[in-house]
């Protein structure tokens, strides 16, 4: 008994060896399609490009598997595929481990705008509400309990705030979403960065939470005066409530293209060199404060040349050309000042 | 012999890949009630609690509705309606859990929380388990959506058991004047190692579940009596939080999660056996 196990064993082992030599000498003659794999968020337009980009050359077989922000560093990081996506940039430590590992440097290039929007159910008020960043902070910490609450009530004069608990709904697995919306209250808050803290996942002090977008928004749909944050994509699409916040300026701005634009134009001065920028509570008129860019993540040495040509070339077509389907699918395209910055980046690619 | 050296494997490698959190917590991992991800903080009693509970409220639920459903299909009704009735119960063991979990949050919850939970607390809300906020989501939640989903597993295996139950002795009872009500019983009785061993199967399935559960029972961990606040399950902070963990602890931690997971499935199949054993034993 135990012998034909062996055997069979055995078998299965000189097999699969044999599979996994032909695919090795197939690969480079297969005509080299790109694999990527990331953050979600971004996923239907990074579709749309590869597809579009596919008409224009027709060499440019690319795979993108949206598996999360997390994912694409780890894989971009072993170097399983050729290019990498994250909502938010790698830390200090995530590049330097990833440029150790593979002697090589990793470079961020922004492609879209994305922001995350607070949403609400109050029956009875169907105007936008204003949230200070405090009211924000407040709510989330479990400080502020109600509605009527005055730090609510004095930003909405015009409005008569219900004498209600409020419902707390936060995203309970590990999300890019949930990064933004603690940097944002990281910064406009000390004790937000030092109690609660910013990260993918957080442990919020009360609420409780859902899953994914839709989850939140099942939450949030359903419990009368509740509150809880989603992707700008995802309320457009739904037709959500959504709050407009105060800004660095004092100027109450509502979610939009256009806002979220403006926030990246605003702050392009403060860019660092390697283009990893938090734009969340970005100052100047008509810009939206929790906002942030999504990012592919490529190496700058590529190995196979076939592919760096192809990456290269696909590069500066998104941010030339791609750029303009980012509206229609619900995306803030790039400002100008960012698109020069990253097409400088694109020329370091070499191969 | 090939599964039990896979079992094995698997048990070894969640172990190995959770030494880094086994180190710095010991055991104190299983009875801390923190969960800080920013902090680097990981305890797993709440999501330890919380699968153990929905599950076992789950069983409770389902466990005689189940039953009934059997001895429904298989003594009382006749052939043209068990069929139809019980490929509708099949068809319930067939929807993706996904599609539980949607319909739990857009239609279940909001069911509860303005019918099932304010019933409760009108008639039993002098027991701690149905007090407290109302949201509709929550522990009682999911262990009414498990309910569901276990049902038709446990029903199909008391009905074949009871089928198995020769004719004879059913005629035998009648013959001795039996009502039919204590023919079924007599035929249950018979047949309690069978539908117990149902009963471990629809638990398993229960401790295991992740995605509808994890959409309706509120994601929060904490331990507090009332079955109506939002709780976590182990295989929901998995499912959960794996994909965008960064930190090696925040990584290892979910392991150990899952090695625990693996733990509490075993030891509740032993007690179930060990139950079955000394029900039977005496037969």
């Amino acid at each position: 008994m135990i012998r034909i196990i062996t055997v069979l064993l055995l078998a299965v082992t000189l097999i699969s060896c044999g599979e996994k030599k032909d695919v090795s000498v197939k690969k480079p003659s297969s005509g080299g399609q790109l694999n990527g794999a990331g953050a979600t968020f971004p996923y239907p337009i990074y579709s749309k490009w590869f597809n579009e980009y596919a008409k224009i050359n027709p060499e440019a077989k690319i795979n993108y598997q949206s598996i999360g922000s997390g994912g694409g560093i780890k894989q971009i990081t072993e170097g399983t595929v050729d290019f990498g996506a994250s909502d938010s940039p790698m830390s200090n430590e995530e590049i330097e481990k990833a440029d150790t590992k593979n002697n090589n440097k990793i470079i961020h290039f922004p492609t879209v705008i994305g922001s995350v929007v607070i949403t609400y159910n109050i029956p009875g008020i169907d105007k936008n509400i204003n949230l200070s960043p405090e009211a924000i902070v407040g709510i989330y910490m479990g400080t502020i309990k109600k509605w009527n609450d005055p730090l609510i009530q004095k930003e909405n004069a015009d409005t008569k705030m219900p004498d209600k608990d409020i419902i707390v709904c936060y995203r309970t697995d590990g999300s890019g979403t949930t990064y933004v919306l603690t940097d944002y209250l990281g910064k406009v808050s000390d004790k937000w960065k030092s109690e609660i803290g910013v990260a993918k996942d957080v442990k919020f002090p009360v609420g409780q939470g859902g899953k994914g977008n839709e989850g939140v928004t099942g939450l949030v749909k359903q419990l009368e005066y509740s509150i809880g944050y989603v992707e700008l994509v995802y309320a457009l699409q739904n037709n959500l409530k959504y709050a407009n916040i105060k800004n660095k300026d004092g100027e109450f701005v509502s979610p939009s293209l256009e806002s979220l634009t403006n926030a990246a134009d605003q702050s392009i001065n403060e860019m660092p060199e390697d283009l990893r920028q938090s734009i969340t509570n970005a100052g100047g008129k008509g810009s939206y404060p929790i906002s942030s860019y999504t990012y592919l993540l490529i190496y700058e040495n590529q190995t196979d040349a076939f592919k760096g040509k192809i990456l290269k070339e696909f590069l500066v077509w998104a941010l030339n050309d791609g750029e303009k389907f980012a509206k229609d699918l619900g995306y803030a395209p790039l400002p100008p000042t960012v698109v020069a910055k990253a097409l400088e980046k694109v020329n370091k690619i070499k191969y | 012999m090939i599964i039990l050296a896979l079992v094995f494997y698997v048990a070894l490698e969640m172990f190995n890949d959770s030494a880094e959190s086994r180190d710095k917590f010991g055991f104190g991992f299983i009875f801390s009630s923190e969960w800080n991800p920013v902090k680097e903080d990981f305890g797993a009693l709440p999501f330890i609690y919380g699968t153990i509970v929905s599950s076992i409220v789950a069983l409770l639920i389902s466990l005689p509705v189940s039953i009934g459903v059997a001895v429904f299909l298989s003594e009382i009704v006749h052939k043209s309606v068990r069929t139809p009735i019980s490929f509708l119960i099949e068809i319930l063991a067939a929807i993706p859990s996904i599609i539980y979990g949607f319909w739990g949050i857009f239609v279940f919850a909001p069911f509860m929380r303005t019918t099932i939970q304010p019933m409760l607390e009108s008639t039993l809300g002098f027991l701690p388990f149905f007090q407290g906020n109302m949201y509709g989501t929550g522990l009682l939640t999911a262990s009414i959506i498990l309910a569901i989903m276990i049902t038709p597993i446990i029903s199909a295996i008391t009905r074949d058991v009871l089928k198995a139950i020769p004719k004879s002795q059913r005629e035998a009872a009648y013959a001795l004047g039996a009502t039919k009500w204590e023919a079924i019983k007599m035929a249950l009785l018979n047949a309690r190692s069978g539908i117990l061993g149902g009963a471990v199967l629809g638990l398993g399935r229960a401790i295991g579940e992740t995605m509808a559960v994890t959409m309706v029972i509120g994601n929060k961990a904490q331990i507090v009596a009332s079955l109506f606040e939002p709780a976590y399950s182990m295989a929901s902070v998995i499912a959960n939080e794996f994909a965008e963990a960064s930190g090696s602890l925040h990584i290892s931690s979910l392991i150990e999660v899952g090695f625990i997971l693996f733990g509490v499935t075993f030891i509740i199949n032993s007690l179930a056996r060990l139950l079955i054993y000394s029900v039977t034993r005496n037969a």
